[in-house]
This record gives C-alpha cells, structure tokens and sequence, in this order.
C-alpha cells in the first residue's frame, strides 16, 4: 500500500518536473537581461512592443473565428453522421485525419495555388481574403482534434432520442442543433476549442507563407534577433494562452440557452 | 370515420419486410397496444405513426388527414420513450414547456400549463431538478408530462415501462391508464408485456414476424385466441393436439381420452389434427359432472408459487398444467399419484392449424 503511494507521488512528482522545468527554466533567462542581476526589462520590451500587442490580437481575433467556423462545420456534419450516415464514419474520420498526415506546408502552397491572385477565386488578392483563407486553413488544421471532441461528446448522448424526442415536440432542425445537441455536448466543444486555440496562437507556416501580421512569424522574428526577448514572449504568451482559455471556459460554462427556463 | 386509420402499410429495409399489410383502424379516445415479441414490428410500425420512419408501402390518416409523408414535428403527437429521453440540459419544468416554447407560447400561458402538467403527474416540487436528479419512475412520468402538455392529437408510448422495477411499473400503468381516460386522448402503447397490454388496454393488436396475427379487446383475445401464436403468447396455456371425431358434435379425441369443444372448430373434418388451447386456470381437480370433459393422468410436478399451486399433470404422451389457489392446507399432490381433472367445453379452444 506504501509503496503503491511512494510510486503514484513520485510518477506525479516526474510529471510536473517534465512541465515546469522547461517553463521555470524558460522563465529564470528571462530575467536575466540586466547584467549581474533578475529583472523584468525583458518583459517590458516585449510590451512596449505595438508588434506585439498587435500579433496576438490578430491571433486571438483568429482563433476566436476559426473556432465558431470549425464548430458549425463540425457539429452539424458529426451530428448528421452520428444521426443517418454511421456508415460513412469510417470515411469521415478518414477525411478528418488528413490535416495530419498532409504537411502544413503542402496545404499552404495548394492554398495559393488554388487561390492565389490569377485563380478564379483570388482570395489572396486582399487583406480580407487572405484572412478568410488563413482563417479556413486553422479550420482545417484544427479539424483532427475538433471533430473527435465533438463525435466523443455525441457519443456519450442518446443522439437518436434525444432528436426525435425533440421532434416530436415540434421541434425544427435549428432548434434541436441549438437548444439540444449544442447544450449537452459542450465539454466536447470546449476541449476541440481550446485545442484550436493553441494551435492557431502558435502557427507559423501558414501564417508567414500567406504573409499575415499573426503572433507566430512573430516569435519567430524575435527569437532569430534577440537574445532575452524570446524567453519573455514565451512565457507571456504561454500565460495569455491559458488566460484565454479560462475565457473560453468559462463563457462556455456560463452559456445558458433561453429555452432552459419556460 | 376512424381517427388513426392505418391502411396497407408495408416496411422493408433491404429484402427484408418488417411490416406486412397492416390495417388498422383506432378511434377517437381509443388506448390500442401493440402486443408482440421482439422484432415482430411493432416499434416500427408505432415509428411510423409518429413519422420517424416512411412506410415502403401504404397510408397512415391521423384525424382524416394524410400524414404519410409529413415531418414529425408537424404531426402533432407525443411521444414517450422506453428510455425517458428527457433533454440532460433542462430542468423539469423546461423539459416539460419545450414543445410550448417551440410553438412560441405566450409565457404566461406556457408556465399556467407546465404547472398543471407538474400538478398531474403529482411532482409540482421537482420543478427545477435536472433529470438526472431523478428516479426512473420521476423521469418517466416527466416524460408523459411532457408529451402531453402541447395537447398532442395522439399519445405514442414505446415500451414506457420497460425499464422501471415490477412495483413502480403497476403504480405507473395505473396512472397512465387513468390519466388518458381523464384526457381522452387517443393512444397507442407497445409492449412484450402481455399483463400491461391486457390491464390497459381498449384493444389489444398482437403482431407476430411483422403482421397483426389478432385484434381485440383483452378478454377476446385471453380467451378467443385464434392462433396457436396468441394462445401461448397471451398467458400460460396448455397447448394439445385434438384428432376430431364428430366434428357437428365438436367430439375430440385428447391422448386416446374423449373431450369435446363447444367452440367451432374452424372447418375440420373428422380425422384431422388441430390445435387445442386449455388455460390453466379453467382446469379443475377431480371428476367433472356430465357438462364437462375429464381427463385422467398422473401428477407429474408440483410448484408452490405462493398464491397459486401449479400441477402438472401426465396424460400419455401430452401433459396439462392446473393451476389452484393455495388454500393454505399444507398437503400438496402428491408426486406420481393419480388425477383426475376436468374442464368445461367451452374452455377447449381449437386454433387455426397454422
């Protein structure tokens, strides 16, 4: 019995040395910009910075957008699966993995080459389009890890039911997605989202391929120039990623739809 | 004109049929049960009325309108499920005004009606429990609630009971007897239970591999039983095989003992073997007077059941089970001994020889 409990403490123990060292490490250069001394000028260079200040919001913009996008491509295609194709699971899973077995930088020059400024669609043409396009590739890149949260959470329902109990209420399709799916799969939702998120905060090759102002070519520009910077970035952006998805958690958690209360 | 009338409806999936040529006519008010084994195709054909499956073949009429082919939130039914289907996300009372808040119900309205719902089904103070605070037999009655309170044109039940314990399954049949009779609304309940389709029901329908094998009202169908399907499904039976002697006279010979039936004898001739249906509890112990057959055998097994003593009796090569009441003497048949037993001739049922 002891000795199950030294063994369970001391895998706990590795683990988090496994986590934190990297980030005390991380942290600890950080400081060290003045010489001979800890202090945070690192830190207030990097938010001095406009760059900064203006590549995460683009990212965190981002990401906030390809998370609604992914979840309205996901949850209805998962829902419809799950409800009068299961047997086109198979090939759907097939499909949702390929973001992870094709090479971002692959998917990226297909981008351009299919919508590049001389295609029928040019949607690199303009600033706007190039967003959407980027916004569309996250969604995609996003998609291995949104669709099996959301078909694990639709699992875990009786989705067959649940529809035509609601349906034989009345209810209309919209309704039964919003009022019935959405609310009791959310915990698959928000894990997909908070995959996205740190994916999309963190992405470089289809950012810096498709030329967008977004937060990874900037920590990239940075860790090639400077020398403390990075280490700071790092870990403000590691602390802004989770702060984000505490937001998202808890929005998330607080959601509650006004059919709940008669 | 009836209210649900079913006509010709027929349902494949892939070669097989799991519906064949169902008619069915239901009045206004009418409690119908689809009485049946597994898979013999009662659920689907209850799926259908509610429009979660299209017959291949067929008409389905509710209220002289043609619903075949109408969406099921446009049909205006309730439906309560085996497994309760309450929505996980929503309280009681938001379970039950779903289906008003849908129809846009004023609020005023749609929390009057969920309050008379709750004071019905007699859990007024589980308002705002989720239903995963509750027991079976609370969900499903907030179930039934529910399918109600948008005052649907027929109430659908898909083996309601099947999932609750023996003691909350009557209290609950019960009520859901006495609360559609309150309402007069038309219902269709399925079951495998032959006890709850004949304790409930108006009318029985017993399906058997996808067709009604019989319609009728319980005691119709307990004690006329037209088939040798019926007879053994609806209750305990002793099945015989009968060689007519006199068929104008309804003369049987039973294991080389005459016995006859007052019952026709669906066309037989002399010579012929049918099937002979015996209920357990229409067999006496002893000699019978002139009116009625006696058999003679010897005790083969004895079963205290409580209330009942079940004697199996050996005849030749056939056997009859006899059950009597426990009249609390302590002395039970004994083993091998020989019986006589007897019954009347009108509780000697032939049935059709399919």
């Amino acid at each position: 019995m002891k000795s199950g409990k030294f063994a369970a403490w001391a895998a706990m123990i590795l683990g988090v040395a496994y986590f934190l060292a990297p980030l005390i490490a991380t942290f600890e250069f950080s400081l060290r910009m003045r010489r001979g001394e800890y202090s945070f000028d690192a830190y207030r260079v990097v938010l001095a910075s406009g760059n900064f200040r203006d590549s995460f919001f683009y990212s965190t913009v981002l990401a906030f957008v390809t998370i609604i996008v992914g979840v309205l491509v996901v949850v209805p295609t998962a829902y419809w699966v799950q409800l009068r194709l299961p047997k086109l699971r198979g090939l759907v899973e097939f499909i949702t993995l390929l973001p992870l077995v094709v090479p971002a930088i692959v998917l990226v020059f297909g981008y351009i080459k299919l919508y590049g400024s001389s295609s029928i669609l040019p949607l690199t043409a303009t600033s706007l389009g190039a967003d959407a396009l980027l916004m569309f590739g996250y969604v995609g890149l996003g998609l291995p890890y949104m669709y099996r949260s959301v078909e694990t959470a639709l699992r875990s329902i009786d989705v067959r039911t649940l529809t035509e109990a609601a349906e034989s209420q009345g209810a209309g399709i919209f309704t039964i997605l919003f009022h019935i799916i959405l609310p009791n799969i959310r915990s698959g939702i928000l894990s997909g989202a908070f995959l996205t998120f740190a994916i999309v905060i963190g992405e470089f090759t289809f950012a810096s391929l498709l030329d967008r102002p977004a937060f990874g070519p900037y920590l990239q520009l940075i860790g090639a120039s400077k020398a403390y910077e990075p280490s700071a970035l790092a870990i403000i952006a590691f602390a802004l990623t989770w702060a984000c998805m505490g937001l998202i958690q808890l929005f998330g958690s607080g959601v509650r739809f006004s059919v709940d209360k008669p | 004109m009836s209210f649900l009338a079913l006509t010709g409806i027929r349902k494949t999936f892939g070669a097989h049929a799991v519906v064949r040529d169902f008619n069915l006519s239901v009045e206004r008010g009418e409690f119908v049960t689809f009485l049946g084994p597994s898979g013999c195709g009662k659920t689907t054909t209850l799926r259908m009325v509610a429009g979660f499956e299209a017959p291949t073949a067929g008409e389905i009429r509710i209220n002289g309108q043609d619903v075949t082919h109408l969406r099921p939130n446009k049909r205006a039914i309730g439906m309560v499920f085996q497994s309760y289907a309450l929505f996980p996300n929503m309280t009681v009372a938001a379970n039950i005004g779903f289906g008003l808040k849908v129809a846009r119900r004023p609020a005023a309205e749609l929390k009057a009606r969920v309050d008379e719902m709750l004071a019905m089904i007699k859990l007024p103070q589980l308002a705002e429990r989720y239903p995963y605070q509750l027991s079976g037999g609370q969900q499903q009655r907030v179930s039934l609630a529910r399918a109600l309170a948008p005052s649907p044109q027929i109430l659908l039940l898909d083996e309601p009971l099947s999932a609750l314990d023996a003691r909350i399954r009557v209290s609950l049949r019960e009520e859901i007897r006495a609360l559609q009779r309150k309402l007069g609304i038309t219902t269709i309940f399925v079951t495998h239970d032959q006890e709850e389709a004949l304790s409930m029901s108006d009318r029985v329908v017993v399906m058997n591999d996808g067709a009604i094998e019989q319609v009728g009202t319980p005691s119709e169908i307990y004690n006329a039983p037209v088939s040798r399907f019926v007879a053994s499904f609806v209750g305990t039976l002793n099945l015989l095989n009968g060689r007519i002697v006199d068929a104008s006279s309804g003369a049987i010979d039973i294991d080389g003992q005459r016995a006859t039936t007052a019952r026709k004898l669906n066309g037989a001739k002399p010579g012929d073997i049918l099937p002979m249906a015996l209920r357990p509890e229409a067999l006496r112990i002893g000699v019978g007077g002139d009116d009625r057959n006696t058999l003679a055998g010897v005790i083969e097994d004895v079963a205290f059941l409580g209330a009942v003593v079940r004697v199996r009796v050996r005849l030749a090569e056939a056997a009859v089970i006899i059950d009597t009441f426990n009249t609390g003497a302590n002395d039970l048949p004994a083993l091998g001994a020989p019986i006589t037993v007897n019954f009347g001739r009108d509780d000697l049922i032939p049935l059709l020889a399919h």
